[in-house]
């Protein structure tokens, strides 16, 4: 069983939600996102995701297009983003967040397998739809790591089940139709996009996109098995001032909420 | 799926977009299929390319250009007289008639030169639709005749600060906001890029250019031309005018792509020349990048062919030979400028004055019975600005 599918297991079996938390790498450097995630870990994240820097991020909003952009200023490249998961791997399980281009250009094959050298779990590409995955998947699954696809409001049920049949570890279910980015409420439509996919496969649900305060990520996991926050933290990292105490509160924070809530129904 | 295997050129196309978007180009893709075969679109469609848009548009043999370079007759597809003054409005025509087959009230774009937003922005207000054009900081400074016009027309124009603020940026913010507004938005892609099928439906819409191209030059000489020449961007108005002479392998086609300040300085456009093959903006296909797979910014004194990465058929044209690619310079590209003004009269805009450029590279060489097809694809009205700004008159 991998790492991610662990996880569930564990968490599943003391009714809770697992808290995903995303980094963008060498934002505003490496060092610094090192640190982060030993925060992110220490305020109580189940899956650390680190976001690889990419110059055309298409399916982020402002907050993740400026953190991308400050580390590309640095020189960020995937490969540095590997060596540094490999610096900080722990019992935390991690995930990669990258556009598909720069996966490309390192090659499928030689990114996998020194992916899985440095810790990596699991990938997560928000331009490659599994229709398109099957090079990757070829590359990925021989070294071990999980291909966790996306799902949308807009996705028909024959989507949901293709890429069901694609993903492993969990699915990445995208809580509204739009990019990345801090919002103020739920969206009602979320419940049924959720059972929906739970109805097409066993696979544990995460939910992101506009996850920003603990009493959403409440409600969230009152329907799924996972909560997925990330421009809440990058925007959090942007001031600089205790940037590494605020985080791991905001994780703790995070954390509360979804431990308070009562025993989930399996 | 299914429906991706049809939207590749060998290798290039695909479609690499969030997964928000595939159900939203499945629809696009049944509906335009439907369309392409329905004569009573197709016949609406022609009507108003005829009545509103001004087809068919002359192919006027350049004689004092053809005297001037001295060597094969040069011939030009007049998209330049155009409604809109380009060949854009072809597309918008017919992409904005498909927006109102599927109900969709909204209608947006992305643009570097703004022709396309010009285009689209008229279509919009002819049909009576929103309409908002997403369009580089830097290209509306460039070209703010064509962000009046677009004001004019009703149209939002909506600036993006982000990246190298020209048409690669004004495209991910247009995707950005049809991913957020997917269910009553249609987007309007202005070239042969972009996700499936956006490349092959771009093309169908442009190919009357070749197609009128094609018919005209046998009329006036009784035979196919020698040469194709056209400047490439994204690459719809070359795609338009070498399609329909796909099977007709004598006929020799060059796009014309923007050299910039020089290939060896780093500050150009010339994707298929000195590019390599890369996932932007939802296809498969050449890409100026770095080697870790980042964009890199481009330059070219034209917005319109502004732009790091190509449509995908245009990468399979270059890798079986179909098309050859060359690069002009900002330098060489304001002389063809001059040269068709003083020559024929015609003041092309930047992007054609590529295409000119290049014929005094390739017309002296070939005989005088040799026969050249330019697309001109747009006037340089929107360009006179901003060239007396360059040349300091």
């Amino acid at each position: 069983m991998s790492r991610l599918a662990q996880v569930f297991t564990r968490l599943r079996a003391s009714h809770k939600t697992a808290l995903v938390a995303f980094v963008a790498a060498g934002d505003p450097d490496l060092a610094t996102t090192a640190e982060e995630v030993g925060a992110l870990s220490r305020g109580g994240a189940d899956i650390l995701e680190l976001g690889v820097p990419f110059s055309d991020p298409v399916a982020d909003g402002p907050v993740n297009q400026r953190a991308y952009q400050r580390a590309l200023a640095r020189g960020v490249t995937l490969g540095d983003v590997l060596d540094l998961a490999g610096r900080v791997r722990s019992a935390v399980p991690m995930v990669l967040l990258s556009y598909y281009n720069p996966v490309l250009q390192y090659g499928l094959q030689r990114f996998c397998v020194e992916s899985a050298r440095s810790g990596v779990d699991g990938l997560v590409v928000p331009d490659l739809p599994p229709d398109e995955a099957d090079d990757l998947i070829t590359s990925a699954r021989p070294a071990g790591l999980d291909t966790i696809f996306l799902l949308a409001p807009t996705s028909t049920d024959a989507r949901i089940r293709l890429a069901a049949a694609r993903s492993t570890g969990f699915i990445y279910c995208v809580s509204v139709t739009g990019v990345t980015g801090v919002r103020d409420r739920v969206p009602e439509e979320l419940h049924g996009l959720v059972r929906r996919i739970k109805t097409q496969s066993p696979l544990p649900v995460c939910v992101g996109f506009g996850v920003s305060t603990p009493q959403q990520a409440r409600q969230i996991a009152g329907v799924a098995d996972g909560v997925i926050v990330g421009s809440a933290l990058v925007s959090l990292a942007e001031e600089p001032q205790d940037r590494i105490a605020r985080l791991e509160q905001f994780v703790r924070d995070l954390r509360e909420a979804l431990d308070a809530l009562p025993a989930r129904e399996a | 799926m299914g429906s991706v295997a049809s939207g590749r050129f060998g290798k290039y196309g695909g479609r690499f977009v969030p997964e928000t978007l595939i159900p939203a180009l499945d629809q696009l893709e049944q509906e335009y299929t439907r369309c392409k075969d329905d004569p009573q679109f197709q016949e609406e469609l022609a009507r108003y390319l005829r009545s509103y848009c001004g087809r068919p548009t002359p192919l006027y043999f350049a004689q004092r250009l053809t005297e001037h370079l001295g060597g094969g007759r040069i011939y030009l597809k007049r998209e330049d007289l155009l409604h809109t003054g380009a060949h854009k409005i072809n597309n918008t025509m017919g992409q904005v008639l498909l927006a109102v087959r599927m109900g969709k009230r909204r209608i947006i774009a992305e643009t570097g030169a703004g022709q396309h937003g010009v285009a689209t922005a008229t279509a919009a207000a002819m049909f009576g639709l929103e309409c908002d054009v997403y369009m580089g900081s830097e290209d509306m400074a460039r070209q703010e005749l064509n962000v009046f016009r677009m004001r004019l027309l009703g149209a939002r124009v909506l600036a993006v600060d982000a990246g190298s603020r020209t048409l690669k940026d004004a495209i991910n913010e247009a995707l950005r906001d049809w991913v957020t507004n997917v269910r009553t938005t249609f987007y309007v892609i202005g070239s042969v890029v972009g996700p499936h099928p956006y490349p092959s439906m771009v093309r169908d819409f442009q190919s009357v250019i070749g197609q009128e191209a094609r018919a005209q030059i046998r009329e006036q000489t009784g035979r196919l031309p020698d040469y194709l020449v056209a400047c490439v961007g994204g690459g719809s108005n070359a795609m338009g005018l070498f399609h329909p002479f796909f099977d007709d392998r004598d006929v020799r086609m060059v796009g014309v792509e923007a050299g910039g300040m020089g290939l060896a300085a780093g500050q150009h456009a010339a994707t298929l020349v000195a590019g390599t093959p890369g996932v932007l903006h939802g296809a498969f296909s050449y890409l100026l990048q770095d080697d870790a797979g980042q964009v890199r910014p481009t330059h070219s004194v034209s917005a319109g062919l502004d732009y790091p990465g190509v449509g995908p058929e245009h990468s399979y044209f270059k890798d079986t030979g179909r098309a050859a690619y060359v690069a002009v310079s900002d330098h060489e590209a304001l002389e063809g400028f001059h040269l068709l003004a003083q020559t024929e009269g015609i003041i092309p805009a930047l992007e054609p004055a590529h295409a000119i450029a290049y014929l005094k590279t390739l017309a002296p060489t070939l005989d005088r019975n040799r026969i050249v097809v330019v697309g001109l694809s747009g006037r340089g009205d929107k360009d006179v600005q901003h060239v007396s700004k360059i040349e300091g008159s």
